[in-house]
């Protein structure tokens, strides 16, 4: 008999709302919205957060990245020529490699502002000069051909890897393995093309930008070939400027080691460097500032949608007292008939929570419609946990529960004879 | 819940007779309202016994307190002082979910405005009281089925109240209260709405009742449906007027 009466109760309560098809439509409108965009925004957030710590992953998350940076300008701007020195030294990357505890291996990397050409073809990638320890400590996986080798480093051999757009670019029908291509001044021998960076699908990188282009190159040769100086002519005056490492990557053993390892090269760099010519990148904490942002973000967008789906109650409650008091005699009669305060507050509560399921069904299938066209029109990535609709949807129920309460206990304490005598 | 049943308790016609058990027995019942400083009496220390299968008209001037003695008889209002049973249960010792229930067991409620439920249509609505009701009885649908028969609304089973005319809702009020085979039928003017016509067709059905041995207590402004009932009790300043038994006998076709 129980689950029987449950369900006659909401076919009464579904009667009842039908009586006024336009109002409990309308009524349902405020639900169906909040429980739409709490769907449709986690979807958007958790999406762009996705792809936010994808990004930081890609740095390697037991990495700890050293980056020398320009200073600001000081001294004589008119000077014809200046020298600029600054950034990472060789003896850095030796304190590092060899004094700190916890640091599995450090890789220099010196970058070279060549241009790369195959035949009529030029692009500017970023031209890394590095050991072969570079690959295993960024994790970046070989598309075809191999990586550089230590012999390459000791032989100061005259070879090169080209990260996959550069390949692309500069042999767009044929492979580049073997082929020479000129970077700077000098001839290398393609030995090996690294998978892109980017997931496979998404838009074409430029092999010139600083996502895409890159070419590895051994940092022996570098050094020999290409020099420490970077020479800039620009409107006249030439800059140029002596950096001994751009980039030291420092491969923590374990990721518990990372903030220690990172702590280290901040003061070690501090107490060496007179001036701030360097940054610190720990890919670690970076994600552990896009988790509390993401954090903050849900908390925002969860602060929205919880005000629209308690618009939306109020909406509901609005209705039901209204209902309530239209239905004083009703009450009033069943009271008389033989139902107890427990029915009638059942009765109003089971439309209440009607009114607003049905408000909750149809807002996931709007809120999961959402995403689903912002992926195709807008391109931006969404996800929508699965968690999210039963959410959703269980806040919406909610919402019933707790607005319907007051108006259906209102119904319920309602004196039958004054009920029965009300108009 | 059933009491005697009802032949076996209907006194036997004549005088003299052996007074039949009490359905219901009002002791020294005052009801009270305050508004603001003043007090209303709407009952002054009213003491009655209404018998299993009597048939009573209550009638008196407006604000006598013929209402107030009503919904204390059904059980919507409670007395502020003095003693009400019906069949041997003290009222005043139900709470509020005891009293529902006993509401719906135990008594028959028809208005002057009919009361149905628009939502519910007219089997639905026969069948209201039992719903309510902690155990539903078996075929408690053929028995409402029956008495929508009864009342001659057998092809009007599935229409809701709007669709009805005021004699048929009430007919359906009708059914309704009978469908838990109550105690006591109370009525409050119950054809105060209808014409004369259709108010004498609820009255012979009232009369056809009363001749199964139902107790119905009939509240009325109107001398001739007063006259149609077995007694009339006449009501003064919440207080006994006059008694008249037997004085409501009269035959259907002199009711005209
Ligand atoms: N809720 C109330 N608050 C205050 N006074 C009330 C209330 N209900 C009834 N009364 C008073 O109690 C008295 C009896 O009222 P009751 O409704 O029982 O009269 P009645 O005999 O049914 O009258 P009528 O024939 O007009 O229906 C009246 O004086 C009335 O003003
Ligand atoms: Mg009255």
């Amino acid at each position: 008999m129980r689950s029987s009466s449950l369900a006659r109760a909401v076919r009464l309560g579904v009667s009842s709302l039908l009586l006024h098809k336009l109002r409990s439509f309308l009524t349902t409108l405020g639900v169906l919205f909040g429980v739409a965009s709490v769907i449709a925004m986690l979807a958007v957030g958790e999406g762009a957060s996705a792809e936010a710590q994808d990004q930081i992953r890609r740095l390697g998350s037991r990495n700890v990245i050293l980056r020398s940076v320009k200073p600001p300008q000081v001294g004589d701007e008119d000077a014809e020529m200046r020298v600029l020195s600054y950034g990472l030294t060789r003896d850095d990357f030796e304190r590092i490699s060899e004094t700190f505890p916890g640091v599995e291996r450090a890789v220099p990397v010196l970058q070279t502002p060549a241009e790369v050409r195959s035949g009529e073809l030029l692009c500017r990638p970023r031209v890394l000069c590095t050991p072969h320890l570079f690959q295993a400590v960024t994790r970046r996986d070989l598309f075809s051909g191999r990586f550089l080798t230590e012999q390459d480093e000791a032989n100061r051999s005259l070879v090169c890897v080209l990260g996959y757009e550069v390949a692309r670019y500069l042999h767009p029908f044929d492979t580049a393995l073997g082929e020479r291509v000129k970077v700077g001044e000098h001839y290398l021998e393609v030995v090996g093309v690294l998978n892109s960076r980017i997931p496979v699908g998404s838009v074409a990188v430029d092999p010139s930008s600083e996502a895409g282009g890159e070419v590895f190159v051994p940092l022996s040769t570098g050094r020999a070939y290409f020099g420490e100086r970077q020479t800039q002519v620009r409107s006249g005056s030439m800059d140029i400027q002596e950096v001994q490492l751009h980039e030291i990557i420092v491969g923590a053993e374990r990721d518990i080691d990372v903030p220690a390892v990172a702590a280290a090269c901040r003061s070690m760099l501090k107490r060496e460097h007179d001036e701030k010519d360097y940054e610190v990148i720990v890919p670690l904490e970076l994600l552990a500032r896009a988790e509390e942002t993401k954090r903050i973000f849900n908390i925002v967008l969860g602060s929205i949608a919880g005000i629209s789906l308690l618009v939306g109650g109020i909406g509901i409650m609005n209705v039901m007292l209204a209902t309530v008091t239209e239905r004083t005699r009703e009450i009033g009669i069943r009271r008389a008939l033989g139902a107890k305060r427990k029915h009638i507050v059942t009765q109003f509560l089971v439309e209440t929570m009607v009114l607003s399921g049905a408000g909750g069904v149809v807002g996931v299938g709007v809120g999961l419609l959402i995403p689903w066209i912002v992926e195709r029109t807008a391109e931006l990535e969404t996800i929508v946990e699965p968690a999210a609709p039963i959410l959703a949807f269980g806040i919406s129920v909610l919402v019933g529960i707790v607005f319907g309460l007051y108006p259906a206990w209102r119904a319920a304490n309602m004196d039958p004879v004054e009920a029965l005598r009300h108009e | 819940m059933s009491g005697p049943t009802a032949e076996s308790a209907r006194p036997e016609a004549g005088e003299g007779a052996a007074l039949a058990e009490p359905v219901a027995e009002l002791s020294d019942i005052t009801r009270l309202y305050r508004m603001g400083e003043e007090e209303v009496r709407a009952l002054d220390e009213f003491s009655f016994t209404f018998r299993q299968g009597e048939y009573w008209a209550i009638m008196g001037s407006s604000g006598s307190g013929k209402s107030t003695l009503l919904n204390i008889l059904g059980c919507v209002d409670r007395p502020t002082v003095g003693s009400y049973r019906v069949r041997d249960q003290e009222v005043a010792d139900l709470d509020d979910d005891e009293l529902s229930t006993f509401r719906g067991a135990e008594l028959g409620f028809i208005f002057q405005s009919y009361n149905l439920i628009p939502q519910l249509d007219v089997l639905e609505n026969i069948l209201m009281p039992v719903m309510y009701q902690d155990e539903i009885p078996d075929g408690i649908e053929d028995r409402a089925l029956e008495l929508a028969k009864r009342v001659g609304l057998g092809d009007r089973l599935h229409h809701r109240p709007m669709q009805l005319s005021g004699g048929q809702q009430q007919r359906v009020a009708i059914a309704r209260s009978l469908i838990n085979d109550p105690a006591l039928i109370l009525a409050d003017e119950a054809t105060g709405n209808l014409d004369s016509k259709t108010a004498n067709e609820i009255l012979e059905l009232f009369d056809e009742l009363h001749a199964e041995g139902k107790t119905i207590l009939l509240v009325t402004h109107e001398a001739e449906v007063g006259r149609r009932a077995e007694n009339i009790l006449r009501l003064k300043d919440g207080n006994i007027d006059s008694v008249e038994r037997g004085a409501g006998r009269v035959e259907a076709s002199d009711a005209e």
